[in-house]
């Protein structure tokens, strides 16, 4: 067995077993190895401590992407500076207050959380308890009374949808539900 | 035939003959001849390098050098920097600061990386050192900048003060208003860590204007693009520069008087900084880029064609940190620009995104290598590799000193065969015969470690996470890298054999890091027992490992070599295995005959038969640590 030769069984050294033994051969791990970065003992090792492992503390899902700790390997001052911008966030469309028209306070949203605008829609749905109509380039949303606006970064009150969700988060500097015939108005945009 | 008499010249000339000695490693050299030239060495010692702060005592050191007016120390693992060591695991610096205060009154220069810095230490820096010149605070942390406001208060001398990617409780830009009014010696300034919103910005132009001697000027964040201007222009001698938020609305007058500022700085060879950089405003920099040397881009979160354009006016680069939104096309372009490259890291812009945000695989690291023939070190974060790939990277540049591939996915194999990485890896090994540090990833079996161990003969560091298949992985390591100083692995199924095979082998190291490995717990404690000179810590969060069987795998072992002995600073959650303890095997819960009891008591038999291992003469090679 490779596994023999490659350990230089000394007397001398430290090994395992009684003296006068040789190394017993060992199964090879099969490359399908599954290990959690939690304390469980990996099943690719000697097959004995497989019982053992029973006894010790065992995750048995394996972590997910998000869950690995330190990795990959970067400096947490990294991190941030990627994710967080200043302080001025809203100025950078991240969060961003969004007023309904007749609501007696406004709230407040990370747009950074959706990835698009279906998901943005559905959740100011949620929170204000209303339904947007559908949207279509030409007409803008049909089929309710509220229409989702927005103010840019030149202070221009905008439709939701129009641009590309990219160019959307990076401009949006306020949301707006706006109802009624103010909202129907913008619908006839030119 | 003339009898020749020993001719022994007088101490005063053998230090001034030292006095030309700088390496720790020749410096201990000289210190082994003979008694009389340990004793002259020893005295006239001026500089200390302490690789792990917990391998020798604070008393030690003194005891032996005296006279030492520069100190350099280590505290954490390495793996602190990814969160993998928790808080409170140790690394203080207050009791070397404290024992130092009394013995080296005329200290002037202290280094400290990876550890935990309190204010009440850079108070006590401030009143004891009274020729204090030089501190350097790399990834430390524990500080405010209340401390900080006592250095600049008191040290009249100082000249350097580097906060490197610090973790530093920022309360503001005041501390800066109290280096006093008369101080003028300012070399070197990095507080580019600084993390809060308010800067005093009229107290560090005026540092600036009258520090004529300030040559690196590393500002943080809070300071704003059109400030930049005038600082530059209180400091044209500047070499190393670091701009704080490199974004602004574009107005022309702003652009203009920084453009004109960058081009009075004749001597400027280093740019940092650009934190939310605006593109319009990159052209500010032209007159300074064709002499640049050194250019960190790391937070530029611009596209490709924009940096690729600011590339292009930089043919001097050797170094260059850049995000992956360099691409692979603006990597060919900076091969073709940059062909003084020596160094490049190429950081990820979206780490845990599940889909590649930009398009940077492996061809960007090959075409960098294939052109820049001056290349030395690279870091690179990608999302794919292939054997291919690595063999005509190792074949291209075998000048490689330091490669660090992260490929973001555990596990990933070669993307064109669907197999491990091995050969690629070893090709790294097998050309690169200079190699001194590597870090791998991607699908890697024993073989890689074969390799490694038969080829990679001058490496000193390795980082290995979530590769191997047995014990053999590590054996190879252990047994065939002889200058190996330190060894991090986490995610492994590495486990007792190979460690307890090459338990001397750990003496020769630095520091071993293990964790979410399979060692066992009797194994960490048989290693104390039989390696006093090794310190075996077991980290483990989840309370005391007695209390489960010996059998059980340990969270995090940390091993490294020492001659003060167990520390004594240990949080609860951190465990020394003591060689005074006996070993007792804990066989509750381990199943009744497994092979591990069996191996366990074959090696309690062994015990009385074991030679002692031999130890080097330690204090001699302190340094080295």
């Amino acid at each position: 067995m490779a596994f023999e030769k490659d350990f230089n069984l000394d007397v001398t050294e430290l090994r395992l077993g009684l003296p006068g033994t040789s190394e017993e051969s060992e199964k090879q791990a099969s490359t399908t190895l599954r290990i959690s970065n939690k304390r469980a003992m990996p099943d690719m090792n000697e097959d004995s401590s497989v019982a053992a492992d029973k006894k010790c503390d065992q995750e048995t899902a394996p972590p997910t992407k998000a869950q690995v700790v330190g990795w990959p390997p970067i400096r947490s001052y990294r991190k941030n500076s990627l994710q967080t911008k200043k302080t001025e966030a809203e100025t950078c469309g991240m969060y961003v207050k969004v007023s309904m028209d007749g609501a007696p306070y406004l709230r407040k949203i990370d747009l950074k959380m959706y990835k698009g605008y279906p998901e943005l829609l559905k959740a100011l749905e949620e929170m204000f308890k209303f339904k947007v109509g559908k949207y279509s380039e030409r007409e803008g949303y049909n089929g309710s009374e509220f229409v989702p606006t927005y103010e840019d970064k030149d202070g221009d009150l905008m439709l939701v949808g129009d641009v590309p969700w990219e160019m959307f988060i990076n401009s949006c500097k306020r949301l707006r539900i706006m109802k009624g015939s103010e909202a129907r108005g913008l619908g006839c945009v030119v | 035939m003339q009898k020749k008499v020993a001719c022994s010249f007088p101490d005063e000339v053998l230090e001034h003959v030292f006095s030309f000695i700088q390496s720790d490693k020749d410096r201990n050299a000289v210190s082994m001849v003979c008694k009389s030239w340990y004793e002259i060495e020893r005295w006239c010692r001026r500089k200390i390098f302490i690789g792990n702060c917990y391998a020798v005592s604070p008393r030690m050191v003194i005891r032996r050098f005296p006279k030492v007016r520069s100190i350099e120390l280590k505290g954490k693992p390495h793996f602190a920097d990814f969160n993998l060591v928790p808080d409170g695991w140790g690394g203080y610096v207050l009791p070397w600061i404290a024992e130092m205060a009394g013995a080296y009154p005329w200290l002037e220069e202290i280094r400290l990386k990876r550890m935990v810095v309190t204010d009440e230490c850079l108070e006590l820096i401030a009143k004891s050192f009274k020729n204090f010149k030089v501190l350097v605070l790399f990834s430390c942390e524990g500080f405010s900048t209340d401390g900080l406001a006592a250095i600049a208060a008191s040290c009249m001398n100082l000249r350097e003060l580097d906060l490197r990617d610090s973790d530093v409780d920022d309360l503001g830009g005041h501390w800066l208003s109290h280096f006093p009014e008369t101080y003028t010696s300012l070399v070197s300034l990095n507080s580019s860590c600084l993390g809060s919103d308010e800067v005093s910005l009229s107290a560090l132009e005026r540092l600036v204007g009258r520090c004529t001697n300030l040559r690196t000027l590393r500002l943080n964040r809070a300071v704003p693009l059109d400030k930049i201007a005038n600082i530059l222009g209180r400091a044209p001698q500047l070499v190393d520069f670091g701009t704080g938020t490199y974004g602004a609305d574009l107005q022309s007058d702003v652009f203009s008087s920084l453009a004109g500022a960058f081009s009075s700085c004749k001597e400027l060879r280093s740019l940092s900084g650009f934190w939310d950089v605006v593109p319009a405003y990159l052209p500010a920099i032209y007159p300074v880029c064709s002499r640049l040397t050194s250019l960190n881009l790391s937070y530029v979160t611009i596209q490709s064609p924009d940096l690729v354009k600011l590339l292009r006016h930089c043919p001097s680069l050797q170094r260059l940190l850049v995000l992956d939104y360099i691409e692979d096309s603006g990597l060919e372009a900076l091969s073709s620009s940059c062909k003084e490259l020596q160094e490049l890291r190429v950081f990820p812009s979206d780490p845990f995104g599940e889909e590649p945000n930009v398009s940077l695989t492996e061809q960007g690291l090959v075409s960098v290598c294939l052109a820049c023939p001056k290349l030395q070190s690279v870091l690179y974060f990608c999302r794919r590799m292939s054997n291919v790939a690595l063999v005509t990277i190792a074949q291209n540049c075998p000048n490689l000193t330091r490669f660090r591939l992260c490929i973001i996915e555990p596990r990933t194999a070669d993307f064109l065969t669907l197999e491990p990485l091995d050969v690629g890896f070893g090709a790294i090994v097998e050309h690169c015969k200079d190699l001194r540090r590597l870090s791998l990833s991607g699908l890697l079996t024993d073989r890689v470690f074969e390799y490694i161990g038969r080829y990679a003969k001058k490496l000193e560091m390795l980082s290995v996470a979530f590769a191997g298949e047995s014990d053999l992985g590590l054996h190879h390591v252990l047994s065939g890298c002889e200058s190996l100083r330190k060894l991090e692995i986490r995610d492994c199924p590495f486990g007792d054999k190979a460690l307890l095979a090459n338990a001397a082998k750990l003496e020769t190291m630095r520091s071993l890091w293990m964790s979410s490995c399979a060692v066992s717990f009797g194994a960490c404690k048989l290693l104390g027992q039989k390696m006093p000179r090794l310190n075996v810590e077991v980290i483990d969060e989840s309370g005391p490992p007695d209390s489960r069987p010996d059998s059980c795998p340990v969270d995090k072992l940390y091993i490294y070599r020492s001659v003060a002995g167990p520390r004594f600073d240990m949080p609860p959650f951190v465990w020394t295995m003591e060689e005074d303890s006996a070993l007792q095997l804990n066989t509750i819960g381990n199943p009744i005959g497994s092979e591990w009891e069996h191996n366990m008591k074959g090696i309690q038999g062994l015990r009385a038969q074991m030679p002692f291992v031999l130890y080097l003469a330690e204090l001699s090679n302190t340094s080295q640590w």
